[in-house]
């Protein structure tokens, strides 16, 4: 890669002049100017924007890669100071994309195909202490294993942060579980717990949300509540509970693609493009633990699926 | 008569009998509401139906704000892009200069027509600006910090967040010493100030980031602009102390030499001031470093981003070795400014010189510059340090982690349980079930007895607007978390002044530790904090300590080396042991500066509260970082105001306390 800028550097040096007049393969596109793609702070994120940059960049659009939070991006899609966010998890950030939506400034670009899981969640060796997981019903009578000084007698559980609207709160009371619920305030303490609960097979029970490298590096299963409907959260009297809401599981959740409304007139193209991009649980797990966990940069991932895939992009930019 | 005015009249000593009635009154009316809790509902539980709605109220005059304030030839928001627009341009100046290099063109159309200063050259330039204003050991020293850069692979990053503080530390320098100037001419100016400084250190930067980004833009000077809000406080209250400090003969010698007020400013009370205003300059540059992770954020990338996104992968390694290059950029900077103030007058050459004897420094740089950018085509080694020279202690810190973990946990955990158990959920209960009424009652009371009537009436409706607003049981939280913290700092932190104060070599020792631990991102001892002591208060309240306890240990250091030394040696003279001239001297001396340090100590806690929030405290910090991520403005706002008020009742109480001390020992 270095060896590659300082040529252009040459080059540049030598033809400056002919640079500044032309620009490069700018014939097929609607606007030169920049499209900004925000990033946010978690692996899959960066894969899927990247991957997104460097096809529409193939298709000769200008990319821009923006550092810009979660949620406050909202504010700048809506002004037009961002255009294209990739990832808008449904478990986490659909409050905030329907009240950004309903402003009319900005448009769902669709489902990016990948489907958000999360859920109450222990490692392996947790079943040997208490045998009739992964039914929620055992989770009851082993309280005590799960229990810390400060909640004992009852289990203590590790939800996600407060931000996260999980109703893990509700789901505890509607449930009747003896259980203590503790949040998190971001995922990182979250995943620090879990670490070191795990390298001392110390016993932990917690929220964790897939795609993600936790469910790959560590040995673990899900916990099996009620099957979560619609009616079971809008509706008391759904389920074994007659009186709350709350009392199944989590609902699985798409992963949408959000962008500036009036961008679409700007670059309709890449806009189709983007509505275009879809990639699976399976594909976009794989490349996380390659970055994560096997340590390669993002950009040789992105490149190796770019070429493994030239088909399945080629179509999106058609 | 009023029953303050009798007050007055009464002897200091005799005064004490009606304070005691009117806190047994206090006290024995909680004891009745606790006991008839039933029938009071109100004292306890401010009605919802009352709450007042502020924040929606907030909210919408934003969004109007943003929207459709017009001032007929621009809209205020085209107002504050224009003003982004002009502190971008030196910013991205100094990016290319260190960073991108300049470029044509936009995005990934951008094509590199000039490169960056390269490392090489660089350090080379640094290493000669420290030996031109100081000596060789600065030299060394500064070489070092940008050495570990390079070869720990954090220069790229580095090269962005150095770029956006060498625009935003001297913006909060020179703004905070004018505001200072301003202030200390102005008594009317001082009263808007001082609450408009409690508020911009305590209302966390979450509070206001929403909107910040609405009128700035999504970039890097929208970052800048909070960072500038958040260092630039300290410098304000240490120029309006220097400059009050300075001794009245000095300004009068300079106003019987015929100086205009603005001749007495610039050469008689900011040079007099010049050691004290330092510690203000300090404090700019560590804040500044120290909002990077906050700042990284909202798009500001650089070191910031690269401590969040290797801890959210749990690589405490890599975290801590872009932390720990955080904290050395903040100490080169710190010195360097430190060494440029405190630099004698250069000796002024005389007669004709060449230019080489005129600029040796500059030309040597210059010249390194072009020689290593002209041989960096054929070399890319001068231009960029390669990956394969690298080295990395990653692997070695998680091994550390976890032999503690492994090996310590249950000692930690004992440990910690005691104190959760016995101490801090007690603490936190109890002042959970106390009626809010009371508790206003108590701080109206404690300002009234302190400060007088206008004191007690500020503090008690103050403490009131929490509860009208409903966040009364999150304040409490709040005041549980940082009081606990903040007592625990003071107790670690004034014996280590004191002792700094003493020994010069400790004193060396430790401001590098402290600098270390104001500048070392939080986030990063965070979370092997939270791998020890799990999720929850306990954790927060280690990560609050660690930072909050650096100005109490700074200000008593430097409150108790700033006494005159014929006070020391008047002491010595009249018999007084070593002990003797420290209880009856030094630390009624410094009290000032101390209690400035426990005044500031309080606002690092508060402004901590930004990151508890981030390892799931339920306090007044997250209720901001929820309205964060819920976008809404007035919500955040709100809650964020509740943590100033603390803030601000802690600080006049503390300031109310301090100024009635000193008058009894005859310092004012």
């Amino acid at each position: 890669m270095n060896k590659n800028k300082y040529s252009v550097r040459i080059k540049t040096l030598i033809i400056a002049v002919l640079v500044s007049l032309t620009m490069p393969a700018t014939a097929a596109v609607e606007s030169t100017d920049p499209i900004k793609l925000t990033l946010h702070d978690w692996t899959g994120q960066y894969l899927t924007t990247n991957i997104m940059g460097e096809v529409l960049k193939k298709a000769g659009y200008n990319i821009q890669y923006v550092q810009a939070d979660y949620i406050a991006q909202f504010a700048g899609l809506e002004s037009g100071d961002l255009h294209i966010a990739m990832e808008m998890w449904e478990t986490t950030g659909k409050q905030a994309m329907d009240a950004s939506l309903a402003t009319g400034k900005t448009v769902d670009l669709g489902e990016t195909g990948m489907d958000a899981k999360e859920e109450w969640w222990y490692p392996m060796y947790m079943k040997e202490r208490c045998p009739g997981l992964p039914d929620w019903k055992a989770l009851n009578k082993c309280a005590e294993a799960f229990a810390t000084a400060e909640t004992s007698p009852k289990g203590r559980y590790l939800g996600g942060p407060v931000t996260w609207a999980g109703f893990d709160d509700e789901r505890v009371e509607a449930l009747g579980l003896d259980y203590e619920v503790v949040h998190a305030g971001t995922d990182a303490a979250l995943f620090a717990e879990l670490e070191s609960a795990i390298q001392r097979e110390a016993p932990v029970l917690l929220w964790i949300y897939a795609p993600h490298w936790a469910v790959a590096k560590y040995d673990g299963e899900w916990v099996e509540f009620p099957e979560y409907t619609d009616a079971c959260y809008e509706d008391p009297s759904w389920g074994m509970n007659k009186t709350m809401a709350y009392d199944c599981g989590k609902p699985f959740g798409w992963i949408k693609k959000v962008g500036w409304k009036d961008g679409e007139k700007k670059w309709p193209g890449a806009y189709k493009a983007v509505r275009n991009f879809h990639i699976d649980n399976e594909a976009m797990s794989q490349m996380i633990v390659e970055v994560d966990l096997e340590g390669k940069s993002v950009d040789a991932t992105v490149a190796r699926w770019m070429s493994e895939n030239e088909s399945t992009w080629m179509a999106w930019i058609k | 008569m009023s029953s303050a005015a009798l007050l007055e009249i009464i002897p200091l000593r005799l005064r004490s009998n009606p304070w005691i009635s009117l806190w047994l009154a206090v006290f024995a009316g909680t004891i009745i509401l606790m006991l008839a809790k039933e029938a009071v509902p109100l004292a306890f539980k401010y009605p919802s139906a009352w709450k007042l709605p502020l924040d929606v109220w907030i909210s919408s005059f934003m969004k109007w704000l943003i929207n459709d304030l017009d001032f007929g030839l621009f809209t205020f928001k085209e107002f504050t892009r224009a003003m982004a627009w002009l502190v971008e341009q030196p910013y991205l100046l100094v990016k290319s200069l260190l960073s991108t290099g300049f470029l044509k063109g936009t995005g990934s159309y951008a094509v590199q027509v000039f490169p960056r200063v390269s490392w090489v050259a660089l350090i080379a330039g640094l290493m000669l600006l420290a030996h031109y204003i100081k000596d060789w050991k600065l030299s060394a020293l500064v070489g070092a910090c940008f050495l570990y850069l390079v070869v720990f692979g954090q220069w790229d990053s580095a090269m962005v967040t150095l770029s956006s503080i060498v625009i935003a530390v001297p913006i909060g320098i020179v703004g905070g010493l004018l505001m200072g100037i301003v202030g200390y001419r102005s008594p009317r100016f001082r009263v808007v100030l001082m609450p408009t400084l409690d508020l911009m250190q305590t209302v966390p930067v979450f509070a206001y980031l929403v909107p910040i980004l609405l009128l700035f833009g999504f970039s890097a000077v929208s970052a800048m602009i909070a960072t500038i809000i958040y260092a630039l406080p300290p410098m304000v209250r240490v120029t309006l102390l220097a400059l009050d400090q300075v001794s009245v003969e000095v300004v009068e010698a300079g106003s019987m030499a015929g100086c205009s007020p603005r001749q007495s400013m610039m050469k008689v009370l900011l040079p007099s001031a010049r050691h004290s205003l330092m510690v203000g300059v300090n404090q700019v540059v560590m804040l500044s470093l120290n909002m990077v992770i906050i700042a990284s954020m909202i798009g500001a990338g650089g070191l910031g981003h690269d401590v969040l996104s290797a801890l959210r992968r749990l690589k405490i390694g890599e975290g801590i070795e872009a932390g720990v290059a955080i904290t050395l950029l903040a100490i080169a900077l710190d010195r360097l400014s430190q060494a440029y103030a405190n630099r004698s007058e250069p000796l002024h050459a005389v007669g004709q010189q060449s230019i080489w004897a005129r600029h040796p420094y500059s030309l040597t740089f210059a010249g390194i510059v072009g020689l290593t950018w002209f041989l960096g085509i054929y070399f890319p080694v001068l231009d960029t340090y390669p990956e394969s020279w690298q080295i990395t202690t990653g692997s070695f810190w998680d091994d550390l982690v976890r032999y503690i973990n492994i090996n310590y946990f249950d000692v930690l955990e004992g440990f910690k349980n005691f104190l959760l158990l016995n101490i801090m959920i007690p603490f936190k209960r109890f002042l959970l079930a106390l009626p809010w009424i009371s508790v206003v009652a108590v701080v109206g009371l404690g300002g009234w007895q302190l400060g007088g009537k206008r004191l007690g009436l500020l503090t008690a409706s103050l403490a009131t607007f929490m509860a009208v607003v409903g966040l009364w049981a999150k304040a409490m939280v709040t005041l549980y978390l940082c009081g606990m913290a903040v007592i625990i700092a003071c107790l670690i932190g004034i014996p280590i002044g004191i002792l700094a104060a003493r020994h010069d070599r400790f004193h060396g020792f430790v401001s590098v530790a402290i600098d270390t631990l104001q500048t070392l991102p939080s986030f990063v001892y965070l979370m092997p904090v939270v791998m020890l002591f799990r999720v929850g208060d306990f954790a927060a309240m280690l990560a609050v300590i660690a930072y909050a306890v650096t100005p109490i240990i700074r200000y008593t250091d430097h409150g108790i080396r700033q006494i005159a030394p014929h006070l020391i040696e008047a002491s010595q003279q009249a018999g007084c042991t070593r002990n003797q001239v420290l209880t009856k001297v030094q630390l009624p001396l410094a009290l000032p500066h101390i209690m400035l340090g426990i005044n500031q100590t309080i606002m690092m806690a508060l402004s901590m509260l930004v990151i508890t929030a981030l390892v799931g405290t339920r306090e007044l910090g997250q209720e901001v970082y929820i309205a964060l991520t819920k976008a809404d403005t007035g919500r955040g706002i709100v809650a964020g105001v509740c943590v100033a008020f603390i803030a601000i009742i802690a600080d006049r109480m503390i300031n109310a306390w301090a100024s009635r001390r000193k008058r009894e020992l005859g310092l004012d």
